[in-house]
């Protein structure tokens, strides 16, 4: 699979924010709310929301700014945390 | 609520796992881990960090593409999901009628997709189709219809095709969810006097909710990755007015081998399509929810 030190560490990380989110769930079950996003969302669903804008915002540091793409990753978080919280 | 002490079952699901994995994950890593290199042979790649993507997003013929897909998708759910939805509201509720549609229907679903592209290549063609022999013979048009002269009629054949070839599963579903209604429904709504349009926007349109869910979601994706009709068709052209994403993704990655690129180009569409079938989703969740009756 010409696997590389930087997709393996990608992979890893998102194995482990899975897991902790399994073990979230297990300590204190999710209860479906509806913040700034409308639709109502369990923890998993503002999770996947994370996560795929994370995605959207690295592609469009890429493909609109020539600044370093570590910049994006705090911005992912950041966005992350809002989605976890108010989402 | 009470939790199962004995979680054994949780081995019956297993082979699913497994299944996925194969699949689906495996598959999704190892382009992940192209997209990131250059690939010049087997066991001999380099780390080129983000150069794929870049070159993707600023790759003008991708926009064209996109932009083209989404094009046909909008015009894919806004003719078909009507359409299959009144086809479905007028075929006959019992009798002999009701298999012979059925029939009729499934008949375009059960021929393979190249098979199709091929027909539709006959059937429009100027000389011997039907089709085109018969529109060219009205001699309405300015230019004699032909799907190879001009990107419009391109267009109109592809979406011809797609039509005749999908509208049938909408209409399937949702004759489904009709047929699921319980008569109560039809007899409340006759007591109160609802005329048709008021029963339909009230009663069968709601309880069709979950069907067409699954109508919409599966014609978005499967028009958004359609790929082996407009090839058989069209082929992408005339010049690139058909080549909708996957032509133009099957183009880089195997006719042209660059496996990085195309590696980094099936990752920007896998989000755009996830992007989407999420707000397809949670909207139809919420249609009709808060609507009473």
């Amino acid at each position: 699979m010409y696997w590389t030190l930087p997709t393996a560490t990608f992979f890893i990380s998102i194995f482990l924010m899975l897991c902790g989110m399994l073990v979230w769930e297990l300590v204190s079950p999710t209860i479906e709310r509806s913040g700034f996003l409308i639709i109502s969302t369990t923890r998993g669903t503002r999770f996947f929301l994370g996560l795929l804008g994370s995605a959207f915002i690295h592609l469009a540091w890429l493909g609109f700014t020539d600044l370093s793409l570590w910049i994006a990753l705090p911005i992912s978080a950041v966005w992350m945390i809002i989605v976890m919280r108010w989402g | 609520m009470d939790k199962w002490q004995d979680n054994k079952a949780w081995f019956l699901v297993l082979p699913v796992f497994v299944i996925v994995a194969f699949s689906a994950l495996i598959p999704l890593m190892t382009v992940v881990n192209y997209s990131v290199q250059d690939i010049f042979g087997p066991g001999e790649a380099v780390f080129v960090g983000t150069e794929w993507f870049k070159e993707m997003l600023a790759n003008k013929r991708l926009h064209d593409a996109l932009l083209r897909q989404f094009l046909f998708s909008g015009l894919v759910l806004l003719i078909e999901i009507p359409l299959g939805i009144l086809i479905a509201l007028a075929m006959p509720k019992k009798g002999w009628g009701v298999s012979t549609s059925l029939v009729i229907l499934a008949l375009p679903l059960l021929i393979p997709w190249n098979v199709i592209g091929t027909i539709w290549i006959i059937f429009t063609r100027p000389d011997i189709g039907l089709f085109g022999v018969g529109i060219n013979s009205l001699h309405l048009l300015e230019v004699p219809f032909d799907h190879t002269a001009t990107p419009l009629y391109a267009w109109i054949t592809v979406m011809l095709m797609e039509v005749w070839h999908w509208t049938p599963l909408v209409a399937l579903l949702a004759y489904a969810g009709l047929r699921a209604i319980p008569e109560a429904y039809y007899q409340a709504a006759r007591i109160d006097g609802a005329s048709p349009w008021a029963t339909f926007w009230y009663i069968q349109l709601p309880k069709m909710r979950g069907v067409l869910t699954i109508a919409v979601l599966l014609r978005w994706m499967d028009s958004f990755l359609i790929y082996a009709e407009p090839f058989v068709l069209t082929g992408g052209g005339p010049g690139n007015s058909t080549t909708f994403l996957s032509i133009y993704l099957v183009k880089i990655a195997l006719l042209q081998f660059d496996l990085g690129p195309g590696a980094a180009f099936s990752l920007i569409y896998f989000l755009i399509v996830l992007l989407f079938s999420f707000i397809f989703y949670q909207v139809l969740q919420r249609v009709g929810k808060g609507e009473k009756g």
